[in-house]
């Protein structure tokens, strides 16, 4: 559903719906989870509701975590090769 | 109807959730000695008041790769502390960017439960295609090539604000 939006932004429920093998409650309920992760975000235009994807969380994990991991791991690589070195 | 639909499809949105008053938010994002601070640190100074002057200037980083003075500009349409800003907003880090003229860019700050803002960015890219991939995320484009767009920004922003020290790109 993400990758529909990445797609096309803003769209309605209807729209995504015609997308999916889904009823309509189907596609409802999964929007419902990915808008309570902030990863969509609704806005109101006149009478419709569109549907934009937030990749603002996704960055904000990259940014706390994978960056972390990355970090420990070079750090964990340098030392390798300081001890490999020492006792050679 | 349909005519805004379309409109709508070229307008990209982010949100995120900041332990921070809106007060502190609205001068992080207004002022030049905050936004020097984040992102891609370009100083930002905005006259507040509707048909005042909004500049980025350039960093010194920037300038050694040959960008203008004045990296973006727009002018302010809207200004409502601390809820609502909204400007005209142009890339010029290139002639073909400016060429395109300006988009609208929309900020709202909403007070949320536990002393959290909401802080939601509306990019209007409508007709422009070049800022439209300025500001988008692409996996492909490093930091230092210029991704990121304004999910790295306000993550970095939130980062700021949540710790009061900005991780270096």
């Amino acid at each position: 559903m993400l990758d529909r939006l990445l797609e096309r932004e803003g769209q309605t429920l209807t729209e995504l719906e015609s997308e999916f093998e889904m009823t309509r409650f189907g596609v409802m309920k999964h929007l419902r989870v990915l808008e309570d992760a902030n990863l969509v975000v609704t806005k109101r235009s006149g009478r419709e509701k569109l549907h934009f994807l937030n990749p603002v969380p996704i960055r904000l994990v990259h940014d706390r975590w994978i960056d972390k991991y990355t970090e420990r791991r070079i750090a964990a690589l340098a030392d390798l090769k300081t001890e490999l070195e020492s006792t050679a | 109807m349909t005519e805004l639909t379309d409109d709508t499809r070229t307008t990209q949105v982010f949100r995120v959730y900041i332990t921070a008053p809106a007060e502190k938010i609205w001068d992080a994002i207004t002022t030049p000695e905050w936004t020097a601070k984040y992102g891609y640190r370009g100083p930002a100074t905005y006259e507040l008041h509707a048909g005042g002057r909004f500049v980025v200037n350039a960093t010194e980083q920037m300038k050694t790769f040959g960008a203008p003075d004045v990296v973006i500009d727009g002018e302010v349409l809207e200004s409502d502390p601390p809820r609502k800003l909204v400007h005209t907003y142009r890339f010029n880090f290139a002639p073909e960017q400016t060429a395109e003229g300006f988009t609208t860019v929309t900020w709202e700050l909403a007070p949320e439960r536990d002393g959290i803002t909401r802080l939601t960015v509306t990019h209007d890219v409508t007709g422009a295609p070049q800022a439209a991939a300025m500001i988008a995320v692409d996996a492909d484009v490093s930091l230092e090539q210029g991704g990121g767009g304004w999910a790295w920004i306000l993550s970095d922003l939130k980062t700021l604000l949540e710790s009061d020290t900005a991780r270096t790109p």
